[in-house]
């Protein structure tokens, strides 16, 4: 799932400084999940606003939606006829809910109410961890599961580097070195012959350096 | 025992302080609610094994919420007492009473009042 966070509340606010009825859009996917921009999340973020405001002596209306998926034209466009009135649109979607949003309501003001962080993974409740970069260029198979280019700071896929420690990574002490991951994963499922493979250059091109992905299913379009 | 606590409060019953979610007390801070108490099973006692745990967890989160609203988190109080404690419920209604009533009234609630005055 997308991971995000809110973003501080005073940046909220600053945002809508201007605004005196606005619509806050949460999105039932990822963030509903990970806790950010859900139904739950909307009601909070639209309590706190109204009453800073209030007791600031200035009341904002604040309506509330959440949509089926923000990151999906069927669902965005709805919020469209629903707009009058409005001097903007709050979303608590991630990047990509926020984005498409902003292009279906356009001459509205779309604003970002949380910060995206990245692809990852429920590891216990309340505790979400990076596990992807959508590197486009999936290797692991190679590496029993553990992704050297999300969980290694420096993306090697010849690890660990001299800065792994104990089993972690330099950077943090919280961080386990996702070679040292590897490594002992190989070696529990009787395969560290492979360790001595060596892995070639990656092209890098399937990743961001590539520019802006597009994928395209041409029997899917309408 | 005939107790006497302040008439000021007011009390909603739960089934366990497992059931309150952060925006029933949000919400009752936007309804002009000057305070808010949870008054919960003792730690290690909860029927539902940790209700009371999870609630104390979301009054500390609430209170962040409400310092970040401008509203001030010490409005929001939990005690952990049993229901057999009929002298501790008294007293703990009159500490938070006395406790909201030299923070003040809800900053939401005054702010209400006094716009409602100037359009009257």
């Amino acid at each position: 799932m997308i991971v995000a966070d809110r973003k501080p509340f005073d940046e909220i606010m600053g945002m809508i400084e201007s605004c005196e009825r606005i619509l806050l859009v949460g999105c039932n996917e990822c963030v509903t999940v990970c806790a950010a921009g859900g139904a739950k999340e909307v009601a909070l973020l639209a309590s706190q606003i109204r009453m800073k405001r209030k007791a600031g002596g200035r009341p904002i209306e604040v309506d509330e939606k959440t949509l089926e998926r923000q990151c999906d034209p069927e669902y965005a466009k709805s919020l469209a006829e629903t707009l009058e009135g409005y001097d903007a649109v709050l979303s608590i979607a991630c990047g990509c809910g926020v984005q498409l949003v902003a292009e279906t309501c356009q001459g509205l003001r779309v604003l970002p109410g949380l910060n995206t962080r990245f692809m990852g993974v429920t590891e216990e409740h309340g505790v979400w961890a990076e596990r992807c970069q959508g590197c486009g260029d999936c290797v692991l198979d190679r590496t029993c599961g553990i992704c050297p280019v999300a969980r290694c700071a420096k993306s090697i896929m010849n690890g660990p580097c001299g800065g792994s420690q104990n089993g972690e990574c330099e950077l943090r002490h919280d961080t386990p070195c996702a070679w040292q991951l590897i490594i002992d994963r190989l070696k529990a499922s009787g395969e560290l012959s492979r360790y001595g493979e060596i892995a070639k250059p990656r092209d890098w091109s399937a990743s961001r350096d590539g520019g802006p992905r597009k994928r395209i299913r041409e029997d899917m379009k309408i | 025992m005939r107790l006497s606590y302040p008439p000021s409060v007011k009390i909603v019953k739960v089934p366990c302080t497992g059931r309150v979610d952060t925006i029933h007390i949000l919400e009752a801070f936007e309804g002009g609610a000057d305070g808010v108490c949870l008054v919960g099973c003792p730690e290690g006692d909860c029927h539902y094994i940790s209700g009371n745990i999870r609630a104390r967890k979301r009054v500390e989160y609430a209170r962040h919420l409400l310092d970040e609203a401008g509203i001030g988190g010490a409005r929001l109080a939990m005690y952990n007492l049993s229901s057999a404690d009929g002298p501790k419920f008294a007293r703990v209604t009159r500490e938070i009473t006395d406790r909201v009533r030299e923070l003040g009234p809800n900053p939401v609630k005054t702010v209400s009042g006094l716009r409602s005055q100037v359009s009257g």
